[in-house]
């Protein structure tokens, strides 16, 4: 059943990444160039995406997820340095390639080496960011 | 390119249904660099089969449905900069793991939750991503 269930979800999200074009990194670098040809598609897709899981949160009030379990708890409302560190360090990445994890699995299934490349990179940043997270904690204990 | 904000909005609706999905069937939110991030440091060793046919899904989609695409060939237009490619996915991959997620985990499933910390990671990402978009392209005219 879990499988299952990640296999639908996955390919919900696999065919809407395609729909909506936010596998091609003109798309998603032409929203973010607000002084060039901009493009307004990803506010779309977002606002898309949003209103579905709006109501999937609402349902999850005072039931158990199918598979059984616990819904995930909510997080405390706490804003840290890794949040902040962090997305930054995303964004940037974002902006210079047009790629996020999602469209990077994705990419895929286009061919060509440059997404190979990327997600090897990708791969291999996610795997080093524990050792960077130690040094930050390092950090913000002394700043 | 007029009717590029309705594909966006289907697609969105499409991501955010498996977001649905993954929450209602599985209790888990549907974040694309969680759910990677767990196969690379080890610590989803326990969920990895649902993980990876999560991703599976993912890539497949955009395969089957290419045929379908009647503008031509598709592409992700990645640049074939591969100093930019391996830098942008360095920093996606540290970013995504030290925030804790990327923009269907913290963008998505975070905002429709109304999470604090899904929506200041959101604004920093995006900030971020248009700033450098902005500087590399429009300043330094490197991508």
């Amino acid at each position: 059943m879990r499988i299952l269930m990640s296999l639908v979800a996955g390919s919900l999200f696999g065919a809407g990444l395609f729909v909506s074009g936010m596998n091609d990194t003109t798309k998603v670098q032409g929203w973010l160039d607000v002084f060039g040809a901009w493009d307004p598609t990803l506010a779309f897709v977002m606002g898309g995406a949003i209103i579905p899981m709006f109501f999937a949160w609402r349902l999850t009030h005072g039931r158990k997820p199918l598979v059984g379990g616990d819904f995930p708890a909510p997080t405390a409302p706490v804003v840290g340095h890794r949040l902040v560190i962090g997305s930054v360090m995303f964004g940037m990445g974002w902006g210079l390639a047009g790629l996020c994890p999602g469209p990077a699995i994705a990419s895929l299934s286009y061919g060509g080496v440059g997404g190979l490349v990327f997600l090897a990179a990708m791969l291999a940043g996610m795997g080093a960011a524990r050792f960077i997270d130690v040094r930050l904690d390092r950090l913000a204990a002394t700043a | 390119m007029e009717q590029d904000w309705v594909w966006g909005l289907v697609g969105g609706g499409l991501i955010g249904l498996g977001g649905a999905v993954y929450l209602l069937g599985n209790g888990k939110i549907m974040g694309a660099s969680g759910i990677i991030g767990g196969l690379v440091d080890g610590s989803g060793r326990s969920t990895a089969i649902e993980r990876l046919v999560f991703l599976a899904g993912v890539v497949i989609m955009p395969i089957l449905l290419m045929p379908l695409y009647g503008k031509g060939t598709v592409s992700t237009h990645l640049t074939s900069n591969w100093g930019v490619v391996i830098a942008a996915g360095l920093l996606v991959g540290v970013g995504t793991r030290i925030a804790n997620g990327c923009t269907s985990g913290h963008g998505v499933c975070g905002i429709s939750r109304l999470s604090l910390r899904g929506i200041v990671a959101t604004v920093f990402y995006i900030l971020a991503g248009g700033i450098t978009l902005v500087l590399f392209r429009q300043v330094l005219g490197l991508i």
